[in-house]
Parts: C-alpha cells; sequence; structure tokens
C-alpha cells in the first residue's frame, strides 16, 4: 500500500485501508488531543518512576517517593487517634458516672462504644444488641448479673466463665438429671412455668413448687426471681434467656447449657471497655 | 418572522461588526475565511438624554443595594445575627429581613430564582433586552469603569489621541491611574460579596486586620479579578462572546417586542449634505449620517445595520441621536424604541409595498408631518397574550411563595423508628420501643415544647436526658434556633388481652401552647408477633 490513495469528495488521503469499497479517511488527530495524548505519556513515566507501579517477582516497584497506601491509612488512623487523644485520656482518668454525667464525655463514650460494639459483640449479641436464644438481649432491663454502670464493666472487662481470668463470673448449675427423677424434672418445670402466669394442672405444679424450694431456691431464690450475686436468672419474669416453653425448661433443669463470654480486658483497652460500658447502658435497660 | 434574518445579521451597508460573532455554520463559510474576528477597540462618547439619566440613576441604585445591603440592621433579638441580608453557611441559615430560610425550606431560593427566569422572559417579551441594557451586572460595573476611563483620559477623542501616542509619562500616569482605579473598585466589588456571608462589621474589622478567613481573601481576589477582566478589559467581549443570553434572546423576542430601532424608512436615503442633495431635488432622509449613534456605542456596533445580536439595547444611540435631531429641528425617533411589527409597517409605507426602494415622499406631508399611516409604539401592545401568559405563570409562582411563606410551620417534628432492635421485651413482660425524635425550632427563642403521644393511651415515655420519669408528655426545653435529636422510649404495657395481632398507630404530637403552634408526626409501634 505504498500508493497514495486521495479521497475524492472530501479531498482528504486515506490509510488505503478497504473494505467492500468502504476507505478510512485519514485525517490527523486534533492537535489539541495528540499534546493531551503526549502529556499523559509524560506523567504516565513519571508516575511509574515515583509511585509503586512495575509488578515484580514478590512484590512492586516501591518508587523513589516510598509511597504506600498502608502507610497512608496508618498515618491517617494515627493522626485520628491524636484528634481523639484529649478526651480519650479524659474518659480513661474519669469514673464512669463521671462520664454519664458529662454530656461531651457521654456522647463520644455512646459513639465509640457503638462503634465498638459493633466490631467485638456483635458476633453474640447482635448488631442491635438485641441478643438471641442463649445470648442475652443487652436493652431490656433483665440483668444477670446487674445492670448498673460499674456492673457492666465487671461483666465485660472478665467475661462470664472465662477460661483463664480469675475475676470472671461463674454461675454453674449443676444437671438435675442426675439428682431428681424425670418426673420430678417435669413438675419442677410446670412450676415454673406457672410463675409467669400461665395457668398449669395444680397437681403437677404443687409437687414442682415443693421439689423447686428444696433443690433451686438457694440459688434462684425462694420467689424464684433469681439473685445476681450469683448469676442466677430471675425465673418469674417474662424474659427467657435459653430456653422457649416447658420442655426446653425441662431439658435445662436436667442438664445444663453454660453461655461463655470472653475477658475483655484482655483484648479492648481501659478507655474502650468503659466505652462500651456506657454505650450498653444507655441502650434502655440500665439501671 | 425572525429578527436574526441572515439580512439583519449580516447588513449589505459595510457593518463594522459582523454581529454574528463566531457562529454560523461552519458549511457556509469557505474555508479561506478565518473564523477569528480581532477585537476593535471602542471608544465610547458621553452623551446626555433621557436614557443616559435613566442609565444613571438605575447604576446608582443597583450599586447602592449592592454594597449597602449587608450594613443594614434587623433586630432578631439575642439568639440570632442582626444582619438583615445573611447567608450564614457555616450555621445553614438564610435570613432576608423578617425572613429566615432553613436548608430544607430551599424551595423558597429555588422558587425566587424561577420567579428571576420567568421575569427575564417577561421583560424581554415586553420590553426587549432591557436586562442586558440597564441591569445586567456587566453593563452597570462597565458603565462604572468607562466614567473612571472618561474621568481620567478624557471623552472620546481625547482617548483615540492617548491610545495612538507614543508611551511619555503623561501618558503612563493615565493608564497607571485608571488601572490603578479599576482595581480599587474591583477590590471594593469583591469586598461587597463576602459580606453577605458573615456580620459585615465584624467581619471587615478581621479582613483589615488579617485574622479573617482565608475563604474570605480567596474570594475577594477571585473577585476582584473578575470584576477587574470583565468590568475593565473585555467588556463587551463578555456580551458578544461569552454570555448565553444574547443567544437566548431570539426565543424570547416577536414582532411585539421593544427593540432599539433605527427607522430607515424615515432615515433613508442618508445624507452628509442633506441641503445640497435637497436643492439638487435627490431624495434625502432624515439621517445625516453623523455616526453620533455609533460613537456613543459602548458595544461598538453601528444600529443602522440594523437589529443585532451585539446590541445590549442600552438606548445611548437613541438619546445621541434625539441630540442631533433637536439640533436639525427634526422630530425625534430616528433611533427609537420600535417593535418590528410597526417598523414593518412604517417600512410598507415608505417603500411602497417593498415594490420601491425608500422614498421619504412617502413617509411625509408637504408639511414635513408624517403621513397618517406611519404608526407610532401603542403602550397596549405590552398587554399581549404572550406577556400575560408569562405574568400569570409569574404571579402564581410569587403567590405560591407567599402562600407557602405564611403557612410554613416554624416547630417541626420527624420520628426515626429504631432499626433494631424493633422492640424490646421487658421483664414484666411490658414491650418497649425505642425512638430517635427530631425537634425542629426554627424560631430565634427558646421555647418548651410539649412532646405528647397519641393513639396509645397505655403507654407512657421516657426522653432520655430530660426526664426518667416515664409519663405520657414530656416538657422539652427546646434551645432557639435549632433541630434537637432526642433519644425516646415508649413502653407499653402487658395486655390482658390476647396477644395483638394489629401494629398500633402512635402519633407523636410537639406543642408550644403559648403560641398554638404544633406537629405531628405517625409512627409505629412493633410489637411481638404484631402484623401490619
Amino acid at each position: 500500500m505504498s500508493e497514495k490513495h486521495v479521497d475524492e469528495i472530501s479531498g482528504v488521503e486515506t490509510t488505503g485501508h478497504e473494505w467492500d469499497g468502504i476507505r478510512e479517511l485519514n485525517n490527523p488527530l486534533p492537535r489539541w488531543w495528540l499534546w493531551t495524548f503526549y502529556a499523559c505519556i509524560v506523567w504516565a513515566l513519571g508516575y511509574t518512576v515515583l509511585y509503586p507501579a512495575w509488578p515484580m517477582l514478590t512484590e512492586a516497584t516501591p518508587g523513589i517517593l516510598g509511597y504506600s497506601s498502608r502507610a497512608e491509612y496508618a498515618a491517617d488512623s494515627t493522626s485520628a487517634k491524636i484528634a481523639q487523644g484529649d478526651i480519650l485520656a479524659k474518659i480513661s482518668q474519669s469514673s464512669l458516672q463521671e462520664i454519664v454525667a458529662d454530656p461531651q464525655m457521654n456522647q463520644f463514650a455512646i459513639a465509640g462504644g457503638a462503634s465498638a460494639f459493633k466490631v467485638n459483640c456483635s458476633n453474640c449479641h447482635g448488631s442491635g444488641a438485641e441478643g438471641s436464644i442463649g445470648y442475652p438481649n443487652l436493652n431490656d432491663n433483665d440483668w444477670l448479673w446487674g445492670g448498673d454502670l460499674d456492673t457492666i464493666q465487671q461483666t465485660i472487662a472478665h467475661g462470664i466463665r472465662d477460661a483463664v481470668d480469675p475475676d470472671t463470673r461463674i454461675a454453674d448449675m449443676p444437671a438435675f438429671g442426675e439428682m431428681l427423677q424425670p418426673d420430678e424434672i417435669r413438675q419442677v418445670a410446670a412450676y415454673v412455668v406457672s410463675l409467669t402466669g400461665t395457668p398449669r394442672d395444680a397437681a403437677m405444679v404443687e409437687p414442682g413448687k415443693q421439689i423447686f424450694l428444696d433443690n433451686c431456691s438457694s440459688c434462684h431464690g425462694e420467689d424464684a426471681k433469681g439473685n445476681r450475686e450469683l448469676g442466677a436468672p430471675n425465673l418469674a419474669d417474662a424474659i427467657w434467656l435459653k430456653v422457649n416453653g416447658e420442655a426446653e425448661i425441662a431439658e435445662q433443669v436436667r442438664a445444663p447449657k453454660h453461655g461463655v463470654m470472653p475477658a475483655w480486658q484482655a483484648r479492648l483497652s481501659g478507655e474502650t471497655v468503659k466505652q462500651l460500658t456506657v454505650y450498653i447502658h444507655s441502650l434502655g435497660g440500665g439501671e | 418572522m425572525n429578527l436574526y434574518t441572515a439580512d439583519n445579521l449580516q447588513p449589505a451597508g459595510g457593518a463594522r461588526r459582523s454581529g454574528n460573532g463566531a457562529g454560523g455554520g461552519a458549511g457556509s463559510v469557505p474555508p479561506s475565511e478565518p473564523l477569528y474576528e480581532k477585537r476593535q477597540k471602542i471608544f465610547p462618547k458621553s452623551v446626555k438624554g433621557r436614557f443616559r439619566r435613566f442609565k444613571w440613576l438605575f447604576m446608582v441604585l443597583a450599586l447602592a443595594i449592592y454594597y449597602l445591603t449587608p450594613w443594614i440592621r434587623w433586630d432578631r433579638g439575642p439568639h440570632a445575627p442582626d444582619q438583615a441580608v445573611l447567608i450564614d453557611l457555616s450555621a445553614r441559615r438564610f435570613y432576608f429581613f423578617f425572613i429566615e430560610i432553613w436548608p430544607q425550606e430551599f424551595f423558597f431560593v429555588a422558587g425566587l430564582l424561577l420567579m428571576a427566569g420567568l421575569g427575564l422572559f417577561l421583560l424581554t417579551s415586553a420590553v426587549g433586552r432591557a436586562w442586558c441594557g440597564y441591569a445586567c451586572p456587566q453593563t452597570v460595573w462597565v458603565d462604572l469603569f468607562l466614567a473612571v476611563e472618561r474621568f481620567i483620559d478624557g471623552d472620546r477623542n481625547a482617548q483615540i489621541k492617548l491610545n495612538a501616542s507614543p508611551w511619555t509619562f503623561a501618558k503612563l500616569s493615565k493608564r497607571v491611574s485608571k488601572h490603578a482605579t479599576w482595581l480599587l473598585i474591583a477590590v471594593l466589588t469583591g469586598g461587597a460579596w463576602i459580606f453577605y456571608f458573615a456580620d459585615a462589621p465584624g467581619l471587615a474589622f478581621d479582613f483589615v486586620t488579617g485574622q479573617a478567613a482565608m475563604v474570605a481573601y480567596w474570594t475577594v481576589a477571585i473577585l476582584t479579578a473578575t470584576t477587574y477582566i470583565l468590568g475593565g478589559l473585555m467588556r463587551e467581549q463578555v456580551c458578544i462572546y461569552m454570555c448565553p443570553w444574547p443567544r437566548i434572546q431570539g426565543a424570547m423576542l416577536d414582532e411585539h417586542s421593544l427593540v432599539v430601532t433605527y427607522n430607515d424608512w424615515r432615515g433613508e436615503p442618508r445624507s452628509r449634505h442633506a441641503k445640497k442633495a435637497a436643492a439638487a431635488a435627490q431624495p434625502v432622509g432624515d439621517c445625516v449620517d453623523c455616526d453620533a449613534c455609533v460613537a456613543v456605542c459602548p458595544m461598538g456596533i453601528d444600529i443602522r445595520d440594523g437589529q443585532q445580536m451585539a446590541c445590549i439595547t442600552c438606548a445611548l444611540c437613541i438619546d445621541a441621536c434625539d441630540n442631533v435631531m433637536d439640533k436639525l429641528g427634526k422630530p425625534r425617533g430616528l433611533i427609537a424604541y420600535a417593535t418590528l411589527d410597526e417598523y414593518d409597517s412604517n417600512m410598507a409605507v415608505a417603500t411602497n409595498g417593498g415594490r420601491t426602494v425608500i422614498e421619504p415622499a412617502r413617509v411625509r406631508n408637504a408639511d414635513g408631518s408624517f403621513v397618517d399611516r406611519i404608526r407610532e409604539f401603542r403602550w397596549q401592545v405590552i398587554f399581549r397574550p404572550r406577556t400575560l401568559v408569562y405574568f400569570g405563570i409569574w404571579s402564581l409562582i410569587g403567590l405560591g411563595l407567599v402562600y407557602a411563606l405564611l403557612a410554613r410551620d416554624r416547630l417541626q417534628l420527624n420520628v426515626v423508628h429504631d432499626r433494631n432492635p424493633q422492640f424490646v421485651l421487658e421483664s414484666d413482660g411490658s414491650i418497649r420501643n425505642g425512638y430517635t425524635v427530631r425537634l425542629l425550632n426554627m424560631v430565634p427563642e427558646p421555647r418548651t415544647i410539649m412532646l405528647s403521644l397519641d393513639g396509645l393511651p397505655q403507654a407512657t415515655m421516657r426522653v432520655v436526658g430530660v426526664t426518667d420519669v416515664p409519663g405520657q408528655i414530656v416538657a422539652i426545653p427546646a434551645e432557639p434556633d435549632k433541630a434537637m435529636a432526642l433519644r425516646v422510649f415508649v413502653t407499653l404495657p402487658p395486655s390482658r388481652d390476647a396477644k395483638q395481632q394489629q401494629v398500633p398507630e402512635l402519633r407523636f404530637v410537639a406543642e408550644d401552647r403559648s403560641s398554638h403552634e404544633s406537629d405531628t408526626y405517625k409512627a409505629t409501634f412493633n410489637l411481638p408477633g404484631g402484623k401490619k
């Protein structure tokens, strides 16, 4: 295609390519477009020298500026920490009561606590702290160990049935399947159900009550309202943590399931635990 | 019917400026002709007359409004700024005398912009490009800059001479003082702008002492540059090449719109030697070809070439021509505001319906007065369906805005139900729902707002941070001119009835008992197993 071909109508040279008699005009690129293109090439060369660009065997060329997005993230998060430093120091030096009384600290702690909760706690307790069977709802006013600020902080810091923490909370309901007959277990379950206003057969409830007083009341109390010193739940209220219905109550009496919560002071800073405490206390059930 | 016919745009008689700028189809332009037109320097001559007086008056008024408005004070009490017109971006409030606008009420501003746009349509279809000629900031500031130029350099002839003269000390000092004055005006123009966005006296002090925010200095710098460049250096180029409005005019103007018109039906044939020509029994029109209209034009055009895009209808050529007509003892109005309709009609008289060239004898009686068939502008033409429709829509929007302003709430309530959990079962069997209640106290005074529940008679509520005692009505101390977000827990005691199957509706009611303002927000109360 060394021969020049000029289109008759437009007077423009063609590229020499032809498809079914259709030829391509060889109009030059607009000057501004060409210069933009050259500028992009220059830019790209400079960029690949200055910034990480060419993939090598293990990692990319580092670029002479030494930039990395990871380092930038670290710098950003450090500066964010510095920006929060003052108020975090204040939180760390204040008591929980002082934090709640101070609007600025309270607001910061609730926001920070909510954030920490989503990361650390929501796996078990749910993103709205609504809980599920076996995992307590932290919004309500039914507390196994107590719902005031200091108690909540203690629970978060040391956990429940934590394997390592010596101060962890331990409630150990024995498996009554080895001590009571199956009939007796059914009777005591019927009695427990009757406490929440569900009418039950008196022939089951009466012996069940006696069995309860003999075996259960030392922890759960004679009125079955529980004992927060021992972490024994209130059985006379509307809220059931682990069971749903009479058959499951009987099963829980026979072979109790025990939940475990880690001691968070081993993983989180003191300020974070305080913020979590304030957040959970603010959910509506705090005492 | 189109004012911008090819004939009008490119008249045969040697236009100083072609008037269609860089427009026009590329197909019709031979490739050899450059599309670039070199700028011709314009030295507009000063002129006296009624339109010039009106323009001075309007200029003083417009500049006074612009420069002085931020300094007007308006007492709104201790909880709001006392500046009459203030766009408080950081607090997100717009104050205009007795009106305060919150961001969600921005539709007022949108409505005003609509009215401004329609008003421009209305004005243009009625009286042509009055906006361009009198009110446009570009026109006003160029007029001001031209006045400065004349004060320093002298009038047209002196300016031309100075421009052509070599660089002497006198020329240099004149140029320096002219540009310095322009820059001073530009700085003041930019300076006035920032006062709309902050307390003017305070900002003025901070600005002068170097304590104002950086954005204030940047704004002044940018507006100084634009004022100096657009008003001092670019002038008519802005109107001809940058502004889209002249190009939209074609759709706005019709044959009944007033435009500045050279009445060639009485002006032609023009002659510089009218008496000699008359003595030689040649036909002579009223135009003595003195070029007064051209000399005064700030756009550098010749109105006798016909209506053209570059004409901003400032009407200074009317003043110039009227002065000449007065001296010659001829009736005014050779150049006048006229509609195309009457122009065409008069032209038909002068040319016998287009069958001849313009013959002055056809439009005049023997005593020199115009024949009866010559039409003059009747003001009734302004009130025609087109302008009435524009006016109707314009007024409807205006009335709608006034109604919205009078009827708007200054107390507003928004309620968002907690997403998760939807409800909480309490240990006594009662059900609790959580809400975020946003209470907007939109007046600059503290108020006590009574928040109550409607629709769930047994329910009680607790407002975090306000009261720990559950109640059915809670008094909220609302801060002045603020939106507050409240955490509200509503608790419904256990029901003796069978499980409720319906999600009960409840309404939050906020009420200011002293002003009887209230607002209601419908919310839901979720129950375990409840169905919608």
